[in-house]
C-alpha cells in the first residue's frame, strides 16, 4: 500500500503506507516536516492536506470537529485533516498535497 | 500607560496547567504569585485547544477533561490567593540592580519580583493569520485580528472572515455601527452558538448585511488601506467584494513571542534547564512545563507538575538564601495545613 505526497515545492514522493495508520502518521514517520501540533487529536488543524479531487469521493465525510478545524485553518474545497484519514486498501495510491499551514518552518 | 509596579515574590508567565500547579507548590513555601497570560482564561492548551477532550494520564484521575483539570487546579491553588492577570502579554523581562526582576506587559502592567517562573508552554496564543499574499502591509491599518474598541469601526465597510464564535459575534455586534457588514466563510455551516447563526441569517434576510461563500485570495488597496478583496467561490469562480476593513477570525495558534528577546539561552525555541532546579541560564529565572528542555524531557502535564515541585524548592532558596527548608508532608504537617486553610 502507498500514498503519493506532493510537497510544498510540487515534488512527488511515494510513501509506503500501513493499513490502519493515519495518513498524518505515515507522512510524519517518513520524516516529512509536517507540523501536526496536537498529534492527531483533531485539535490543531496543522496536518492539513489537499486531497486530489479524484480521490475525494472515496474518503468518508468530514465529521463536524474536522470541519471546525478546517474552518480555522483556511481550508479549501478539497482540504482534509490527514490525522482523520485512516489508511484502508481502498485508499491505496491516495494523492495528497501538504497545505502551507502543515509545513514546519525550518527553525 | 505605565502604572506603579506591583511588588511580589513570584511572577509566573503563563497560566497553563504547569503555571497553575506552581502556585500551589510555591504557596506551600509561603511565596505569593501573580500569573500573567495573554488568554482571557486559565488553562493554557487544555482550555484553548481541547477543553472538552478527555485526558487519561493524570495520576489518580482516570479521566478528566481539559476544562475540568483547569477548574481543579484553580481550586487547589485558591488557598494561596494567587492573582491572575488575563489578556496581558509579557513583553519585557529584565534584572534590576537589587537582584529582583522587572516584568512588563503590553497592557502597561509592571511587576517587580524576587523570582520569575516561565511556564509559557508552546509560547503565547496569538491569532492565526490567513495566508493571503501581502496581508502584512494592511495589518493594524485596515486588517485587524481583534476588536479593541467597537467605535473604531463606525461607518466602515467591514468584511469579516471566518465561521466560529468570534466571527459571528463580531458580525452581529458591529453590524449596527458599521456602514456595511459582510461575512465570508468557506462553507454554509458554522462552529458558533446556534443563536448567533440564526441572528446572522436574520440580518441577511432583513437586507442589513451580506453573506458570501468562499475564501479570500487577494487584497486590493494602497498604503495599507484596503479597498476590496478577491474571493474564490466554491464553484471555482472569482468574485470581488468591496470593503475598507477586514477582520479575519481563524482562532489562535502558539508562537514563541517575546521570550526570544529576554537574553536567555534557547535551544530550538525551548529554554534549556537543569533537572535539579529547573533554572534557565539566568539565576532566579525558572522554566517549567512545555517551554523547557532537558535530556529525557516529555511534554506531559505530569512531568510539568514534578518540575513545579522541584522548582519551588529552588526558587524559595534563591529568594531566601539564609532560610532553612524543612521537608514536610501535606498529610501530617499542621503548618502546611494552616496554609491550606484546613487546619
Ligand atoms: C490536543 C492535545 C492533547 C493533549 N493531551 C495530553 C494528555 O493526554 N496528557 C498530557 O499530559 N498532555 C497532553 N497534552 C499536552 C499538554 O496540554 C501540555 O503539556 C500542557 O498544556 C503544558 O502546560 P504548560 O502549562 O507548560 O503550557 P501551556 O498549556 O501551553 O500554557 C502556557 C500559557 O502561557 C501563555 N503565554 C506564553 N507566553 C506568554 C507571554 N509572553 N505572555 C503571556 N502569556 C504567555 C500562553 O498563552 C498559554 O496560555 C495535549 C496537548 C494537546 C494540544
Ligand atoms: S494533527 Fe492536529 S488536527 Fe491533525
Amino acid at each position: 500500500m502507498r500514498i503519493i505526497l506532493v510537497d510544498g515545492k510540487g515534488r512527488e514522493r511515494e510513501l509506503a503506507a500501513i493499513e490502519g495508520w493515519r495518513v498524518m502518521e505515515i507522512i510524519r514517520d517518513h520524516g516529512f516536516p509536517i507540523v501536526a501540533e496536537c498529534g492527531g487529536a483533531c485539535a490543531c488543524g496543522t496536518c492539513q492536506v489537499e486531497v486530489d479531487p479524484q480521490w475525494a469521493a472515496k474518503l468518508h465525510e468530514s465529521r463536524e470537529d474536522e470541519l471546525d478545524m478546517l474552518d480555522q485553518n483556511y481550508g479549501g474545497e478539497w482540504s482534509r485533516l490527514s490525522c482523520q484519514l485512516i489508511m484502508t486498501p481502498e485508499l491505496d495510491g491516495l494523492r495528497v498535497r501538504l497545505a502551507d499551514v502543515a509545513v514546519r518552518e525550518a527553525a | 500607560m505605565t502604572q506603579e509596579a506591583i511588588s511580589t515574590d513570584v511572577v509566573i508567565i503563563g497560566a497553563g496547567p504547569c503555571g497553575l500547579f506552581a502556585v500551589f507548590e510555591l504557596g506551600l513555601l509561603d511565596m505569593k504569585c501573580h500569573l500573567v497570560d495573554i488568554l482571557d482564561k486559565p488553562g493554557g492548551q487544555c482550555a484553548e485547544l481541547y477543553p472538552e477532550k478527555p485526558i487519561y494520564d493524570i495520576p489518580a484521575l482516570p479521566v478528566v477533561s481539559g476544562h475540568e483539570l483547569t477548574e481543579r487546579l484553580m481550586e487547589q491553588a485558591a488557598p494561596f490567593g494567587p492573582q491572575y492577570h488575563y489578556n496581558e502579554m509579557v513583553e519585557e523581562l529584565e534584572k534590576l540592580d537589587d537582584g529582583r526582576f522587572r516584568v512588563k506587559t503590553d497592557g502597561g502592567l509592571v511587576f517587580e519580583a524576587k523570582v520569575v517562573v516561565i511556564a509559557a508552554g508552546g509560547g503565547s496564543f496569538q491569532p492565526k493569520k490567513p495566508p493571503i499574499p501581502g496581508i502584512d502591509a494592511y495589518e493594524g491599518k485596515s486588517v485587524f485580528y481583534s476588536v479593541k474598541r467597537m467605535e473604531s469601526f463606525r461607518n466602515k465597510k467591514v468584511l469579516i472572515s471566518g465561521g466560529g464564535d468570534s466571527a459571528l459575534d463580531w458580525t452581529i455586534n458591529l453590524q449596527p455601527v458599521a456602514q456595511s457588514m459582510q461575512l465570508i466563510h468557506r462553507r454554509d455551516g458554522f462552529r458558533a452558538a446556534p443563536d448567533s447563526v440564526n441572528k446572522m441569517h436574520a440580518l441577511v434576510d432583513e437586507g442589513k448585511m451580506q453573506f458570501h461563500l468562499g475564501q479570500i485570495t487577494a487584497l486590493h488597496g494602497d498604503n495599507g488601506q484596503l479597498t476590496g478583496v478577491t474571493a474564490k467561490g466554491n464553484d471555482g469562480n472569482d468574485y470581488e467584494i468591496e470593503c475598507d476593513t477586514l477582520l479575519p477570525f481563524f482562532g489562535l495558534t502558539m508562537k514563541l513571542g517575546p521570550i526570544a528577546n529576554w537574553g536567555l539561552n534557547l535551544h530550538e525555541n525551548l529554554i534549556p534547564v537543569d533537572t535539579e532546579k529547573f533554572q534557565s541560564s539566568e539565576p532566579g529565572i525558572f522554566a517549567i512545563g512545555d517551554i523547557n528542555t532537558y535530556p529525557g524531557k516529555l511534554k506531559l502535564i505530569l512531568s510539568g507538575f514534578h518540575e513545579a515541585a522541584l522548582m519551588a524548592q529552588a526558587a524559595f532558596k534563591y529568594a531566601n538564601p539564609d532560610a532553612k527548608v524543612t521537608f514536610q508532608y501535606t498529610t501530617s504537617s499542621t503548618s502546611l495545613q494552616k496554609k491550606l486553610g484546613v487546619a
